[in-house]
């Protein structure tokens, strides 16, 4: 338990750093919604490797259609988002979500027949092989929704801040907030409480002694292939709306802190998941405050520390 | 027979083993060779240089993922050191062959020092880790060139001038030769060319020594390549420190080409997956293939574009088509390209051309053997 208490010490840590505790608590809440923004794009990937043994490094494509998607969306209800209504604002986001999921789920199922399928089991072909597809998917999306940045404005009733006491804090930063709990509950009610997440976790045991007992592990992971594109579709629609803006390449720079946040969490594992990604959200807010030319680097230094520490990420998967 | 022996020493005994193989490798050497003379645009003679420093820079990641199944990305980092230490040099101490050298000497100081932290980390993680880090490491050092502007030049890059001799405005011989300029730009390309000659060279030699042998060893089964008493963890962060290294010298000679070192032309992540579609194409584990690739690549990368906008021309008015086959998106063919080339040739055009020859002589064999036994 000990990295839990790490996540711990770090908003203690820079409390004093900081001084003001209304800055403080601003500065807080928005690396807990960066982090959990992180967290779902993240944990569709780690469910896929922790799961299939799969790195998809293809992950960023379905970022990027997710945002996408929340451009066209959001763009056609433009009624549900110009006014200052919460309800129509955060229906028009749901709508923007579920579609950003279901289209990102739907090409995931496609990415994980044509691509992924003869590489299961080895590693370089996968790595190669995903990389093709990113390089595919993001010129096809070049192709749909041209290569310029569009901007994606959040809905008139979630722009501006709250006021807690002296700290402000962003609206939207509450719903990512809210969003990214949401999907960690689903997640590990989905995993450890249910009979389908008992028997994808016995599939990953052992594969065989699963089949026998007459079920299909096969469709089982491609159910968890899709599941984490979709995933990635949503943390997708949720970062375009945190970014306010999406460019083809959203998908690829994304990839590279999605990649620090698993490997600080330990590949595979959920809840080392969560920790990397709310690690990497609140060390970046904290820094970016205090030393804002350090910020770009606080990712990688923060992954070199926890590896010195603990090769192997916070919460290694102990059988692989 | 002594030039035959002389040739294979030279090529430390990989020969083509295919007369096909060898039929183009001696053409793309010769074509490299006399084109300022063959085709004396700019243009050409620019795209031959881009062949030319990147067939030593894919050479070198072959060497890594190839011959160790070692996947980096990192490798534009330790081009970009290269490149930016001859610019840093060059702005510095002004134009001059000091300056080449010692920027050339830092880069690669730089690279010795960074790979080998890097492989280091290696030994501590999986090599799915290990491709994830490199990605994240290469990714910070784009940024910190692109920060660090009062060093580097920012976005914009460096612009400086090179020694006087290499300078196009000086010329050798008061005539054209063959209708040749013989000026100090020629000179450039012939230094580009033997350095790349030699460093490839120096390449199939490390290859094809017992060291390079025992990298394909660790490629096939590290567990049993340990087991044989190879530490296996020194040979990886061999091989990753001698990647950096001509990795780092071909980022130099790209310097010294374009007298500019920027973050996108020497490191960005574009470059990176050419490297990765150039040793697919070409043939993973064949120092060759990084020859045949970066031509076929360079040249696709170049003419592919023209031959997409008369596609477009032909499609024009029809919706999505011909923003499929719009120039902007040449990658896309590419990468269907790549990816078709790891299902259905993993063994790139030298291993297809090997392959190809070898089926021939056991045809031939079995056939006199037929022949004789009946």
């Amino acid at each position: 338990m000990r990295p839990l208490w790490l996540l711990a010490a770090l908003p203690l840590l820079a409390l004093p750093l900081i001084g003001s505790g209304s800055t403080w608590l601003t500065l807080t809440i928005a690396g807990l919604a960066m982090g959990l923004i992180i967290f779902i794009i993240a944990s569709g990937l780690t469910l896929v490797f922790g799961l299939m043994d799969v790195l998809n490094f293809g992950h960023g494509v379905f970022i990027a259609l997710g945002a996408f998607m929340a451009t066209t969306v959001l763009g056609a209800m433009s009624s549900f988002t110009e006014t200052p209504h919460l309800g129509a604002n955060l229906f028009a986001v749901a709508v923007a979500c579920s579609a950003g999921m279901a289209v990102a789920g739907a090409v995931g199922l496609l990415f994980e027949r044509v691509l992924v399928r003869p590489a299961y089991g080895l590693h370089l072909k996968q790595i190669l092989i995903t990389m093709g597809g990113m390089i595919i998917g993001e010129e096809l999306l070049k192709v749909v929704w041209g290569a310029q940045m569009i901007p994606l404005p959040l809905p008139e009733g979630l722009r501006g801040s709250l006021l807690l006491g002296e700290a402000a804090v962003e609206k939207f930063r509450i719903v990512a907030v809210l969003t990214g709990l949401a999907v960690l509950l689903a997640l590990l009610w989905l995993l450890n409480r249910t009979k389908l997440g008992l028997l994808i976790r016995a599939g990953v045991q052992d594969r065989e002694m699963v089949e026998s007992l007459g079920y299909r592990v096969r469709r089982l992971f491609v159910a968890v292939f899709v599941g984490g594109s979709a995933l990635a579709g949503l943390g997708g629609v949720m970062w375009g709306l945190y970014q306010q803006g999406v460019t083809p390449q959203i998908g690829a720079q994304v990839n590279v802190l999605i990649f620090i946040v698993i490997i600080i969490g330990g590949l595979g594992s959920t809840v080392g998941c969560l920790v990397g990604a709310l690690l990497v959200g609140l060390l970046a807010n904290y820094t970016g405050f205090l030393a804002p030319k350090l910020a770009l680097f606080s990712n990688i230094g923060l992954m070199v520390a926890v590896l010195m520490w603990r090769p192997q990420g916070l919460y290694p998967l102990g059988q692989r | 027979m002594h030039s035959s022996f002389s040739l294979k020493n030279l090529l430390s005994h990989d020969l083509p083993r295919s007369r096909w193989l060898a039929l183009l490798l001696s053409l793309s050497v010769l074509g490299l060779a006399l084109l300022p003379f063959i085709f004396p645009s700019t243009k050409a003679l620019n795209v031959a240089a881009k062949v030319l420093v990147f067939i030593v820079l894919v050479a070198s990641y072959d060497l890594l993922l190839g011959y160790t199944g070692i996947v980096s990305f990192a490798h534009t980092m330790f081009f970009g050191i290269g490149a930016y230490g001859i610019a840093i040099a060059s702005s510095r101490m002004g134009a001059g062959w000091p300056a080449l050298a010692t920027g050339w000497a830092a880069g690669l100081a730089l690279s010795l020092l960074l790979s080998l932290v890097i492989g280091l980390f290696s030994l501590r993680v999986k090599a799915i880790f290990f491709a994830m880090i490199t990605l994240a490491v290469a990714s910070a050092f784009l940024t910190l060139a692109s920060q660090l502007s009062d060093f580097t030049g920012g976005e914009d890059g460096l612009n400086f001038k090179l020694p006087a001799a290499l300078q196009a405005s000086t010329e050798y011989l008061e005539e054209p030769l063959l209708g040749v300029t013989i000026d100090g730009r020629l000179l450039s390309y012939y230094l580009l060319f033997f350095a790349v000659l030699g460093l490839v060279l120096l390449l199939l030699r490390i290859v094809n020594s017992p060291f390079g042998r025992v990298l394909q060893a660790i490629r096939e089964n590290e567990f049993r390549a340990e087991a044989i008493g190879y530490r296996t963890v020194v040979y990886r962060t061999l091989s990753n420190v001698l990647a950096a290294l001509f990795a780092s010298s071909a980022g130099a000679l790209l310097a010294i080409w374009l007298r500019y070192a920027g973050p996108d032309t020497a490191m960005s992540f574009e470059i990176m997956l050419d490297i990765l579609l150039i040793v697919v194409i070409g043939g993973m584990g064949t120092i060759y293939g990084a020859v045949l690739g970066s031509l076929v690549f360079v040249l696709a990368q170049n003419y592919l574009q023209d031959l997409l906008r008369l596609g477009e021309g032909a499609l024009q008015g029809v919706p999505v088509l011909s923003q499929l086959v719009s120039p902007d998106r040449w990658l896309l063919w590419l990468g269907i390209l790549f990816v078709l080339a790891v299902y259905h040739f993993p063994s790139g055009i030298v291993g297809r051309l090997r392959l190809a020859a070898a089926l021939r002589a056991h045809q031939q064999t079995a056939t006199s053997a037929e022949v004789s036994s009946s």
